[in-house]
């Protein structure tokens, strides 16, 4: 996909996020434009989750901004969503005690205009707009293949199916840039395929979609670009290959042995440590004492 | 023999009933027989046990019951036996619901002999049909406990034309009302008919749930809802003609009024999930505003709206009281709103009392409270006096009882429409997720705020018409927890007892909570002893409510959903490998 020319749906400059002395995410600039997908990778704890939920007002970033189609978002997420953002969660957020279907209709929230009154005194505009709300609702569990489950508590719904559902719930607020928060975490080969069809589905049907995710593969089969967060930076960004060979990428995901310093402390610990346990091992009844503990941890471990 | 291999099991357990299996099914059958006959002998001799069990011939009292539950273990034996024509009985299997059968007819029947021993002081005072009830119920215990375990899954009802499945729903109804009927006009002085009552009510209850009826019936009202609404509202509203005594009609309005409160704050506890214990404070609004425009000689404004113009008033003013208390406290999450609310409680009742023009402006009249609240008049209607109504007369507290029905149905009726609309499922969504509710435009304030509002209002409403029916307010009913509903405590554990979420479990909750008590005054000191370990017990073995959520209607679709445990299993090796990979 070649860059439009078109102005983007999201314009993130300068987000910066500060917890007391630590910085999580350093002045990030990101632009996604309209029938995009870009993919947000780096290692564990790089700040990309933190930098969506600046986006989408789960946090207040310390500074910078967030656009949504050129107009400024205020930090609150229901402004957010109604403005067109639409989010998914790491750890999948269903309202596990309602249906798939009413999961879907909670996504429909900012999209209709009933309130109590008319919700008390039920009069045909009412019914129209639950009416519509469902046709919606339904057309979108179709769309990712839950239709037949609409009835179904959500938690009763497998894994797969959940992470699907809570992308219909995300859809349901017609969303213009759709942000999926590793929504192949724990899935299969055959899911994952899936899934990035459906992805694919989701930007045909004209929205941007943001992604984080860890799967390498999936990133690069589905991203036009990509861009790379590590300690809270933007690294690099640009197409597939241009992050597949940078250096520095490699280095954050791999570590960097040749540069010594780290490795040579690490190793000079591991020498002291032996050095320090050798005396102790000595005695008989130490050394099992000792062999007994690795077993043990090694168990935890598992 | 194509069926052996469709239905291998149905086969085996068809070959292993064989002769043990209904041999102890008839010998259940025989006993459930002979405790019916065992109640139409003498278990006394002397009248002073209450229900007079001195008669040969026919049955009394506490009788009754081993009478009824003899009846059910027999039937519901023979149902097992396979008689043609009442397999329909037993949709989810027999046995489970033979045992509490027969366990609840034996333990009515040596409550009751126990008691006569007891109350009478003595053995001795038994008759031989008391050693013969008390030995032949004990058969069907042995029995049952000895058969095999046969639960199945509900099976398809026969198709029945609609208006035979009317009819059951009209037939569970009015055999419901005899039931609360029966438990109401149990003489309050003492206290054995009640106990037996409850005994036997409980059992009974379980076993028809295991027997899968309570599943089927439930399965007919949702079929039939404005069949089931039209019922419910006539059996509520014939209940006050058949009460002879006005202490049964007091009971009624009391209950209806805390059904109604109950109901109101499950909007807010079950529903939106903001846990309210102050809610009380709002009935004290509502009933303190409509008293003092209620034009008593006690109020300190000289005023005298008419009735409706009272209740709304009472209903405005807790409004606006509680958007002044939500509004400043509802954007705090989860325990910190149960501890602000629970302080506000305490506040109003204070409040109230320090209103009296010495330690206050002078609008409350302090402990004294606001008594003489003129009875109500409405187009004339006098509620202070009785009336005729074709041959059946209702008294005052029937009257202030249909009166107070009129709000039940509108309560109910907000809560139905509100809760399965837009704002109901943000409601639920906030209770379930409130990060994730917001992140789909739920504005999570508003909402909450709307919840505790329209909870704070209809509150209201209901304590207008509860200060005219006491006629007087005075603080002291509006403490957090105390012996004597209402308070905060009462309320919520209505709702969570009843079922949180749900139309029928507050109304069911606060019915029980407000009855049991009221029956059981004997206890005295211990009452509120009692209350806490039913608690503990029911959310031990029942956390989800009498009634619960939801799960009931969608048992059908949780059935086939055999990969719940499989999923979770997934999940977790998933994370172990995402875990691995990075």
């Amino acid at each position: 996909m070649t860059t439009t020319t078109t102005s983007p749906v999201l314009t993130a400059t300068g987000v910066t996020m500060r917890f007391g002395g630590l910085t999580a995410v350093q002045s990030v600039d990101l632009d996604v434009h309209p029938g995009e997908i870009v993919g947000l990778i780096g290692p564990n704890g790089a700040g990309k989750t933190t930098f969506f939920n600046c986006l989408t007002g789960l946090y207040v970033p310390t500074e910078g901004s967030v656009a949504y189609q050129g107009t400024v978002l205020p930090p609150k997420p229901h402004l957010v969503t109604q403005a067109g953002i639409a989010r998914t969660f790491q750890n999948i957020r269903l309202f596990a005690n309602m249906t798939v279907l009413e999961n879907v209709l909670v996504g429909r929230h900012t999209r209709t205009r009933e309130g109590l009154w008319s919700a008390l005194l039920r009069g045909p505009g009412f019914k129209r707009a639950e009416a519509a709300s469902k046709t919606r609702a339904m057309e979108l569990l179709e769309f990712t293949g839950l239709a037949d489950k609409a009835d179904h508590l959500s938690r009763n719904l497998p894994y797969g199916e959940q992470r699907k559902l809570e992308i219909a719930r995300a859809l349901a607020s017609d969303p213009g840039l759709l942000l999926l928060d590793e929504p192949t975490a724990g899935m299969n080969p055959q899911e994952t395929r899936a899934t990035e069809e459906l992805v694919f589905a989701i930007r045909d049907l004209g929205t941007a979609v943001l992604v984080i995710e860890h799967d390498m593969r999936f990133i690069f089969n589905l991203c036009d670009r990509v861009a790379v967060l590590v300690q809270g930076q933007k690294l690099v960004e640009g197409t597939s290959e241009v992050v597949q060979s940078d250096e520095r990428v490699i280095a954050a995901y791999l570590g960097t042995p040749f540069e010594g310093a780290p490795g040579a402390e690490e190793a000079a610990e591991v020498e002291a440590a032996e050095a320090g346990a050798a005396p102790r091992a000595t005695g008989g009844a130490a050394q099992d004492e000792a062999q007994r503990g690795t077993t043990a941890r090694t168990e935890d471990g598992q | 023999m194509t069926t052996d291999k469709t239905q291998p099991t149905a086969v085996r357990k068809a070959g292993a009933t064989a002769p043990r299996t209904t041999l102890l099914r008839a010998l259940t059958a025989a006993g459930g027989a002979a405790a019916v006959v065992s109640t139409f002998l003498a278990w006394t001799w002397t009248a002073e046990f209450p229900g007079d069990l001195t008669f040969y011939g026919y049955p009394g009292g506490l009788q009754l019951l081993t009478l009824v539950l003899g009846i059910a273990t027999a039937v519901f034996a023979l149902a097992a036996l396979d008689l043609k024509g009442l397999r329909w009985l037993t949709p989810s299997g027999s046995t489970q619901a033979l045992r509490l059968l027969a366990l609840g007819t034996f333990a009515v029947t040596w409550f009751t002999v126990i008691a006569i021993a007891v109350d009478l002081d003595g053995l001795v005072n038994l008759e031989p049909g008391g050693w013969i009830a008390a030995v032949v119920t004990a058969v069907p215990v042995a029995t049952t406990f000895l058969l095999p375990d046969d639960s199945r899954p509900l099976c398809r009802p026969k198709e029945l034309p609609s208006w035979a499945e009317i009819l059951i729903i009209a037939a569970v109804f009015a055999v419901g009302l005899y039931v609360v009927n029966y438990g109401i006009q149990t003489d309050a002085d003492h206290p054995e008919p009640f106990l037996g009552f409850l005994i036997a009510v409980g059992f009974a209850a379980v076993a028809l749930a295991k027997a899968g009826l309570i599943g089927r019936i439930s399965e007919l009202t949702s079929t039939y809802r404005s069949v089931t609404l039209v019922a419910a509202l006539i059996t509520a509203i014939v209940f006050p003609f058949f009460q002879d005594k006005s202490s049964f009609t007091e009971l009624g309005v009391n209950i209806a009024i805390f059904a109604t409160v109950a109901l109101g704050l499950n909007i807010v506890v079950g529903l939106a999930g903001l846990l309210d214990l102050g809610y009380v404070a709002f009935l004290g609004v509502g009933a303190y505003t409509a008293a003092l425009v209620s034009g008593s000689t006690a109020s300190t404004i000289d005023v005298k709206f008419p009735f409706w113009a009272a209740v709304i008033t009472g209903g405005v003013v807790s409004l606006i009281f509680g958007v002044v208390i939500g509004a400043p406290t509802l954007r705090l999450r989860g325990d910190y709103l149960a501890i602000v609310t629970l302080g506000f409680g305490e506040i109003f009742r204070l409040a109230m009392l320090n209103l009296d023009g010495t330690s206050g402006p002078s609008v409350t009249n302090g402990p004294d409270g606001i008594p003489n609240i003129p009875p109500l008049e409405i187009f004339g209607f006098n509620f202070n006096d009785d009336h005729s109504v074709g041959g059946l007369t209702l008294d005052s507290n029937g009257n202030y009882y249909l009166l107070m029905l009129l709000v039940t149905v509108l309560v109910v009726l907000i809560f139905s429409r509100a809760g399965n609309s837009r704002i109901g499922r943000a409601w639920v969504a906030i209770r379930e997720d409130e990060t994730a509710a917001t992140a789909m435009g739920i504005n999570g304030f508003r909402v909450k705020l709307i919840a505790f509002a329209l909870g704070a209002t209809l509150a209201g409403v209901a304590g207008a018409v509860w200060a005219h029916f006491q006629s007087t307010v005075v603080p002291e009913q509006y403490v957090f927890a105390g012996p004597v509903p209402p308070n905060s405590t009462f309320l919520v554990a209505a709702v969570i007892l009843g079922g949180m979420g749900t139309i029928g479990g507050p109304l069911l909750g606060a019915t029980l909570l407000y009855l049991i008590p009221k029956k059981l005054e004997f206890l005295q000191d211990y009452q509120l002893l009692a209350f806490g370990i039913a608690l503990i017990l029911l959310m031990r073995f029942r956390p989800e409510g009498i009634v619960p959520n939801r799960r009931q209607q969608l048992e059908y679709h949780e059935t086939g959903q055999l990969d719940v445990p499989g999923a979770t299993g997934l999940k977790d090796s998933a994370v172990g490998v995402t875990k691995a990979e990075a």
